[in-house]
């Protein structure tokens, strides 16, 4: 590009305004003022339905959880042919959900997705929760849940010199869950630090100051910091990416790894990690849909974050849908007789109805996010996020019991019949889940006001830069030609 | 040990930039700047080095594989070899996946307690704020004033003419 004339720039067409992720201009103050508003203001109504709820759902947990301790998992409906169920399935739906809050966190702020400024926050506190409900599941399946910590390594061992198997990756699972937990928190609790401090300043009682003030650490925006605390971020979401493709990649290893058909697979991993992102996106929908009609954050959760996050959906939805197909193809291509019953008894079979719930959750529902007036309303994409969770809970349903439950011998084949304490957990978990989640949007900033902050004055930035080119386009152009 | 600081305050990040490429083309050493959120561009025109945590990250993920692996080969090869399905007791393959979570597990706790150490913070710590609602929509400049070289004049002219809100002199401890 030469010399670039007056004229020529004044015709050339104009860039797209940028995109807006807070709806009206916005003061710094009145963000903070926002943000901090449902902490200190006594909940609505609509918090504590749900809360209501919530609770009811973790005293169930609470006493599931003590039978079952007190009885053996013999209360749950598992048995010589089908050994894992609603626990394994649980988990593996729990760990998914975890997911999209680490894309969201991580993978987006990678891409540079600005949208993600209004929902990282609440996405990673639900990977938290969720990879609490998660790691529950297989603990409660141990039988003997206080011997747990035989699965990890520890010095001196004290059980002989016997390790566990490094070579199974229900042990690869241990590490994958445990690093993910982890790094997840405090992921989440460096974002947290310079909101802490916002909050700490703005306490007026003793007890919170001394709270805020304890977590955030001295945080006094101090720009040295922030240019570190900005790498470290930047570093931190470069590591949780692929940690968190390897995480499901490894959970689906369960599965691959071993002979039962329906389940030795190679096309596990990606299938999976698609799947969890799905499911993810899902509950992240649910939730924020909840939050922004409880909270009133309707200035930040724009029908413009809920319209990507739907688009996230259809497409990990149509990735899920082919992952499908691509199974049974190779059911019918590979040439594996007992392959090839398991996907017929899929569809066919005592449990076809999960199996068709499934398609019509998974497979189906995702295409109606193709049209514009399904993303614009809210109600359609909350039933849609709805139908998601469960559509994914079932995949893992089909996968694993209908796995089981025919597989080699004949003679072993059996059903499996969920009992009220299978159905009590689940629920228990879904109660723990939304307990914690409701928790944090009254006691913690669910967005992120820093970040908001930065993309806020950004487009306001960007505005003034548009107007001063529209007003003054001599002094504009000859700016441009003079980098030219 | 409290010193003496030159406090200006500003309300948009554009005024506190100006000011920042102001004082340093007069060649002011600016002590440090404070806003409720990273401001872009704000590490150049401070001149400020870019930091060497990466290095950190990259020496802890170093060390955190060669430990899995070490520890992997010890137990699997040395202390107590198991036959597992036939499969090697070097099954190197099946230590990737350990070896990668504990990479990124050390990886990642060293780069925070890194920066945590490096930047002084702590849990409990009092924080030093040279004006109130610098968390809030306050950005400051502070520069240190520390001997008679420092002319107030200048600098009151300088920040007042890049768009400083308010100047003030404070004895404190930053």
């Amino acid at each position: 590009m030469s010399v670039m004339t007056a004229t020529s720039v004044s015709t050339a067409p104009q860039l797209l305004p940028p995109p807006r992720w807070v709806d009206e201009d916005v003061s710094l103050q009145q963000i903070t003022d926002d943000i901090s508003r449902p902490m200190e203001a006594r909940p609505g109504k609509g918090w504590w339905i749900c809360f209501a709820f919530a609770l009811a759902g973790l005293i169930d947990l609470v006493v599931m959880v003590t039978w079952l301790f007190a009885k053996g998992i013999g209360v749950w409906g598992l048995n010589n042919s089908v050994g894992w169920a609603f626990a394994i399935t649980n988990f593996v739906f729990w760990i998914g959900i975890g997911h999209a809050g680490t894309l969201i966190s991580a993978i987006l702020l990678l891409f540079r997705q600005q949208w993600r400024t209004s929902i990282n926050r609440s996405a990673e506190a639900m990977t938290i929760m969720a990879v609490m409900c998660a790691g529950m599941f297989p603990l409660l399946h141990l039988g003997r849940p206080w011997d747990a910590y035989f699965i990890f390594p520890y010095f001196p061992n004290q059980r002989g010199p016997l390790w566990v198997n490094f070579r199974s990756p229900l042990v690869w699972d241990v590490f994958a869950i445990s690093t993910y937990f982890t790094i997840s928190l405090v992921f989440w609790f460096l974002g947290l630090v310079p909101d802490l401090a916002t909050l700490r300043d703005r306490a007026t009682g003793r007890i919170k100051k001394f709270i805020f003030g304890f977590l955030s650490m001295g945080w006094n925006g101090s720009f040295r910091t922030w240019a570190r605390y900005e790498m470290v971020s930047l570093i931190l979401a470069g590591l949780a990416t692929p940690l968190v493709l390897s995480v499901h990649s490894i959970v689906s290893m369960d599965f691959a790894t071993s002979l039962v058909p329906g389940w030795h697979a190679t096309i596990f991993p990606p299938y999976f990690v698609a799947g969890a992102i799905y499911s993810g996106f899902g509950m992240v929908l649910t939730l924020l849909i909840i939050t922004r009609q409880t909270m009133h954050l309707e200035r930040y959760i724009t029908m413009q974050h809920l319209d990507r996050m739907a688009k996230v959906t259809m497409l990990t939805g149509m990735i899920v849908s082919y992952a499908y197909a691509t199974e049974f193809f190779s059911a019918w291509y590979g040439g594996n007789l007992y392959e090839r019953y398991h996907f017929i008894n899929r569809a066919t079979g005592p449990y076809a109805w999960c199996f068709y719930l499934m398609v019509l959750c998974n497979v189906i529902t995702p295409h109606f996010l193709w049209f514009k007036q399904a993303r614009s309303s809210v109600a359609v994409l909350f039933i849609v996020s709805i139908l998601v969770n469960i559509g994914m809970w079932f995949e893992r349903f089909v996968i694993i019991v209908v796995g089981l439950h025919r597989a080699f011998l004949p003679s072993a084949w059996g059903m499996f019949y969920p009992t009220r304490y299978d159905i009590g957990l689940l629920v228990g978990s879904f109660g723990l889940f939304f307990t914690l989640f409701l928790l944090f949007i009254r006691v913690l900033p669910m967005i992120a006001m820093w970040e908001i902050k930065g993309v806020a004055a950004n487009s306001a930035h960007i505005a003034k830069i548009s107007k001063i080119a529209r007003y003054y386009p001599a002094e504009e152009n000859s700016e441009v030609a003079m980098n030219a | 040990m409290p010193s003496k600081f030159v406090v200006a305050t500003f309300l948009d990040p554009d005024s506190l930039l100006a000011a920042v490429r102001t004082l340093r083309v007069h060649s002011f050493p600016i002590y440090d700047v404070y806003s409720p959120y990273p401001v872009h561009h704000l590490d150049s025109a401070m001149g400020l080095r870019r930091t060497r945590l990466p290095w950190v990250t990259f020496c802890a993920g170093l060390t955190g594989t060669t430990l899995a692996l070490s520890f992997l080969f010890y137990t699997t090869i040395l202390d107590w070899p198991m036959n597992v399905g036939g499969k090697p007791d070097n099954s190197t393959l099946a230590f990737v996946p350990i070896s990668f979570e504990l990479t990124v597990l050390i990886g990642g706790l060293s780069t925070v307690a890194a920066l945590l150490f490096r930047a002084r913070l702590f849990p409990g710590k009092k924080e030093r704020l040279p004006v109130p609602s610098l968390t809030d929509d306050t950005f400051a400049l502070v520069l240190r004033r520390r001997n008679d070289h420092f002319d107030p004049l200048l600098v009151a002219r300088l920040l007042t003419s890049s768009g400083a809100r308010e100047i003030c002199e404070i004895e404190a401890q930053l």
